[in-house]
């Protein structure tokens, strides 16, 4: 007979109230924006500034951009070294952990010495900003489709198209992406998560995104802030669940880090 | 494989460069499989690269454009440069050590401390979404947990007449930044220690016990040395992941808390230091002390990664 797993259980108890205290306290705060009662009246006044629906909108926009860029940067990379190149493996390997020994900070530090005067100026224009986003989601877009092509035999299953007759273009449309579906939505969910709620690149390239926007209502209001930091983690919780519920049945945890901390 | 056909059997044009083809080893093709990395690399250059050797360049030059050395030992000289690395290394380093500690415990209790089989799939997901909850909206709901009208602060008050924000106490000190750390760090390590756990083998135990070793033998001599590369490779990630941090430090103090970090982000939006050369070896620091991480990363994950099948 097993002993009952006390210490286990309170554990397991610190980790949850650790998890859920401080989102139990923001929603809490963010409805008693009325004196003595609570009320829905932060989200009024939230959904009622243009100022949000815009900078939602632009980093919509931007996470759309940043997504579209990321997928043509690295799934013909992957695919490629997959099949054709594997010499060139442990060096895309290494590109993808730069973004973690460059911080966002210390990126956005460089690329603003760098392309801030002639003959390349990207950092007064949005380019900067899709720079800083790619470079971000490199690490997880590029493990994800990379595990994901690992999973399946990509190269028989390319020489099979092959010498039934398929073109590039066929070998990658019906037979490459189907496979890869799993992965490529993982990425693109991560990617979006991270760039919707990102701060850094944004504040410090001065564009009207969307973490920026929650930073600075938190300065001028109360209440509010809260209470669109709490949309903010629904989109991120959304995001991470509609990945592992893509993912179910696959080996593997994904863990990342870096991200928009 | 392509197989190489005999020159003798072509009846193209080379046929009439003579006759002894055969002799000659067959040229090698140029080969254009390269060209298809080129985008992905020109890119890392351009963006990743460039900029990270720039910092690097401009880290040695002096206010007038000239060659020093001044400004790296600024680094170590400079008081309020060696209080902002000294703080940005303590917050690594506690949330580093207290995130695997609690990590490891969570993911032992999860996965073979008896606990049933919901809990585990519930709080591995908790984990994979906690893990990505950081930055500015992180920072709002610590704000609203154990800031002056926060949650806990209040119930602390009304329920046990404690006021913690008595006496000049605030939560925008090292530890209330810990703490907000915390609820990124820990989650990273349970998701990486639960399918470390799980390789455990009871083959490996039965042997331990059968050898006449205790449930203390087994974890001193057994579980503990094959776990400890990925205890310490996720411990130098955890920590790297608190020291690059940036946006939930700033959302939460302001610049009142001087991080490496945040002070990069003043010298980014107008020249704190009066000196553009320092700011760049302020940033080439970080990259050093950020490559260490990685190196040590990529060590222990190799010694991890013999125990797994």
């Amino acid at each position: 007979m097993r002993r009952f797993p006390v210490w286990s259980w309170f554990w397991f108890l610190i980790g949850i109230l650790y998890f859920f205290i401080p989102l139990v306290s923001t929603l809490e705060f963010s409805l008693r924006m009325l004196k003595g009662r609570y009320t829905f009246e932060a989200y009024r006044v939230a959904f009622q500034d243009p100022r949000f629906y815009q900078s939602f909108g632009y980093s919509l926009l931007w996470a759309v951009i940043t997504i579209t860029i990321s997928l043509l940067l690295v799934v013909p990379t992957a695919y490629w070294v997959q099949l054709k190149l594997p010499k060139a493996r442990p060096y895309v390997e290494f590109v993808t952990l730069m973004p973690f020994v460059v911080p966002a900070v210390v990126l956005t530090f460089g690329l603003i010495r760098l392309y801030g005067r002639p003959p390349l100026v990207l950092t007064t224009t949005p380019a900067a900003l899709i720079v800083g986003y790619v470079v971000l989601s490199l690490p997880y877009m590029y493990r994800s489709v990379d595990s994901g092509l690992r999973a399946v035999d990509i190269r028989t299953l390319t020489e099979a198209a092959q010498s039934l007759g398929a073109g590039w273009g066929t070998i990658l449309k019906d037979v490459i992406f189907p496979n890869l579906r799993v992965a490529l939505l993982s990425g693109i969910f991560l990617t979006f998560a991270i760039v919707m709620g990102e701060f850094t690149f944004a504040s410090l390239l001065s564009r009207p995104a969307f973490g920026p926007y929650i930073e600075e209502i938190g300065a001028m209001r109360a209440y509010t802030p809260q209470a669109v930091s709490l949309m903010s983690f629904l989109i991120t919780w959304g995001s991470i669940m509609l990945i592992q519920w893509i993912g179910r049945g696959a080996r593997g945890q994904q863990v990342q880090v870096g991200g928009a901390r | 494989m392509a197989v190489e056909r005999s020159p003798r059997a072509d009846t193209g044009p080379r046929q009439e460069m003579g006759d002894a083809p055969s002799a000659r080893p067959p040229r090698r093709p140029v080969t254009w499989t390269w060209l298809g990395v080129v985008p992905f690399f020109t890119f890392a250059f351009l963006f990743l690269f460039l900029p990270s050797a720039s910092i690097f360049v401009r880290s040695f030059e002096s206010l007038d454009h000239a060659f020093t050395f001044q400004n790296i030992l600024d680094l170590f000289q400079k008081s309020d440069i060696r209080s902002a690395y000294r703080l940005s290394l303590q917050v690594s380093a506690a949330t580093a050590v207290g995130g695997a500690i609690f990590g490891f415990l969570l993911a032992y209790a999860v996965t073979i401390g008896g606990l049933p089989k919901g809990v585990r799939s519930f709080m591995l997901t908790f984990s994979g979404v906690a893990s990505n909850f950081a930055g500015v909206p992180l920072a709002f709901a610590f704000v609203a947990t154990m800031g002056n009208a926060g949650l806990i602060t209040r119930l602390l008050e009304n329920v046990m007449g404690f006021d913690i924000h008595a006496g000049g106490f605030t939560i925008y000190t090292f530890w209330g930044l810990s703490i907000v750390y915390m609820y990124f760090q820990f989650p990273l390590m349970v998701l990486v220690m639960a399918p470390a756990l799980d390789g455990l083998r009871r083959e490996w135990r039965e042997a331990c016990e059968n050898l006449g070793g205790s449930t203390f033998h087994y974890w001193r001599y057994v579980a503990f040395p094959i776990l400890a590369p990925t205890l310490l490779g996720t411990a130098v990630l955890l920590f790297g992941n608190a020291f690059g941090a940036y946006a939930t430090a700033y959302a939460f103090t302001g610049s009142f808390l001087n991080l490496v970090t945040i002070v990069i982000g003043a010298q980014i939006q107008g020249d704190v230091l009066y000196n553009p050369g320092l700011g760049n070896a302020m940033a080439l620091g970080m990259i050093v002390i950020m490559s260490l991480v990685m190196l040590i990363y990529v060590w222990s994950q190799r010694r991890a990664a013999r125990w797994v099948r």
